[in-house]
C-alpha cells in the first residue's frame, strides 16, 4: 500500500523520464486523490532518435516531444504539468543557485510532503544528476522539520555497489494501463522499446511483469 | 529531411554564402554511450545561434558527406551528413543519421535565429 501524501512534486529534466519508472506511482497517487505536480525542465530538444528515414528534425523535435509529454500526463490523469523552459543537455551548465531557486520556488508554492527526482551522481545523464543535485540542495536548506521526503531513482551501473537496493517499493498493479499509456505516449523515444516490451508482457515474462507492476525508489538521506 | 542530393544541397549552401547567418553545429554519441558500453570515450560538441558570414561552402565526398564553410578567418566543418531539408522558415537543416535513426551530427544554417 502506498502512503497517502499531502502533495507529490515530481521533478525531472526530460519528457519521458517519468514514464519508465514513475508513471505508475504518479497514476496511483492521482487515483488516491493525492495532488501531483510534474515539473519537466526541458523538452528533450537534443534527443537523438529522429528515425531513418527521419520523422522529425532537430528543430521540429521539441514540439513533438511537448505533445508527447502532454499525452503522457493525460494518460496518467495528471493535470498540473509544468514545462520549465530549459534546454536539454544544458541543465548542469545553468547557474547552480538559479537551479536551487527553481526547485525551492516549486516547493514553497506547492508544499509537497513528497518530492520525486533523480539520485545525484547515480543517474547517468548529466541533466539527471544536475536536477537531482538542485533538488537535494533545495531540500537540504530547509529546516529539518519542514523537509518533504525525497524519493529518488538511480540506475548508474555503480548504483548497487554504492547505495545498495531501493528501500521503497510501490505496487502499481492497479494502473498498468495508465503506465503503458504513458510509455506509449512518448512514441518518438519508446516505440522500439515498447515493441519488445509488449512481446515480453504477452509472453508473461516475469521481469517485464515486475517492471509493469512495481516501482522502486531510494529514500534520500540528508544525514 | 531527405537523403542528400549533392547538387541541390550545394546550391542551397551557395545561397547562404556572403550573408550573416546563424549556425547550429552539433556532434554527439548520446549521453548514455558510456553507460551502455563501459569504457566508451564520450565526446561531442555543440554551438547554437553563432553568427558567421562564410565566403565559400562545399559539399564533399560521397554519402555520408562532409560540409565545409570557409570563413574570412576560420572554418566550420561537419562530417557524416546524410539528410537535409530547407524547412518552412527557409532554414537549411542538415543531419547525419545512423542506420538506427539516431542523430550523430547536425549542421544548420539560418538567416534568422534558431529558438533558444
Ligand atoms: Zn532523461
Amino acid at each position: 500500500m502506498m502512503e497517502k501524501e499531502r502533495h507529490v512534486l515530481v521533478i525531472f529534466p526530460h519528457p519521458d523520464d517519468e514514464a519508465f519508472g514513475v508513471s505508475g506511482t504518479i497514476a496511483t497517487y492521482i487515483e488516491m486523490g493525492v495532488p501531483v505536480t510534474y515539473a519537466c525542465l526541458t523538452l528533450g530538444e537534443m534527443g537523438r532518435n529522429l528515425g531513418n528515414p527521419p520523422f522529425a528534425n532537430r528543430e521540429t523535435l521539441p514540439a513533438i516531444r511537448k505533445k508527447e509529454l502532454q499525452a503522457s500526463a493525460d494518460a496518467m490523469g495528471l493535470t498540473d504539468l509544468r514545462m520549465m523552459g530549459l534546454r536539454d543537455k544544458t541543465v548542469e551548465f545553468e547557474d547552480d543557485e538559479k537551479m536551487v531557486k527553481l526547485v525551492a520556488d516549486l516547493i514553497d508554492e506547492l508544499n509537497p510532503s513528497l518530492v520525486i527526482s533523480f539520485y545525484p551522481g547515480l543517474s547517468v545523464h548529466p541533466d539527471h544528476d544536475a536536477t537531482g543535485r538542485a533538488v537535494v540542495e533545495a531540500i537540504r536548506r530547509m529546516a529539518e522539520s519542514e523537509r518533504p521526503k525525497l524519493y529518488t531513482i538511480a540506475f548508474d551501473n555503480k548504483t548497487v555497489e554504492q547505495i545498495g537496493h531501493p528501500d521503497v517499493h510501490h505496487d502499481v498493479s492497479g494502473v498498468t494501463e495508465k503506465k503503458l499509456g504513458a510509455m506509449n505516449a512518448h512514441a518518438s523515444q519508446t516505440v522500439w522499446m515498447m515493441e519488445d516490451m509488449q512481446k515480453r508482457l504477452d509472453a508473461q515474462d516475469p521481469d517485464a511483469l515486475k517492471w509493469l507492476k512495481t516501482e522502486h525508489f531510494y529514500t534520500y538521506s540528508f544525514k | 529531411m531527405e537523403l542528400v542530393q549533392r547538387d541541390q544541397l550545394q546550391s542551397l549552401i551557395d545561397s547562404f554564402a556572403g550573408k550573416d547567418v546563424y549556425i547550429h553545429l552539433e556532434t554527439t554519441n548520446g549521453s548514455y554511450a558510456a553507460h551502455f558500453q563501459e569504457g566508451f570515450f564520450n565526446a561531442g560538441a555543440f554551438i547554437r545561434n553563432i553568427v558567421v558570414n562564410y565566403e565559400l561552402g562545399k559539399v564533399a565526398g560521397d554519402s555520408p558527406h562532409r560540409i565545409g564553410l570557409k570563413l574570412p578567418s576560420g572554418w566550420i566543418y561537419a562530417q557524416g551528413i546524410t539528410h537535409y531539408e530547407l524547412d518552412e522558415h527557409g532554414r537549411l537543416l542538415m543531419a547525419g543519421l545512423g542506420p538506427d535513426g539516431k542523430l550523430a551530427v547536425s549542421l544548420e544554417i539560418s538567416e534568422t535565429p534558431f529558438t533558444y
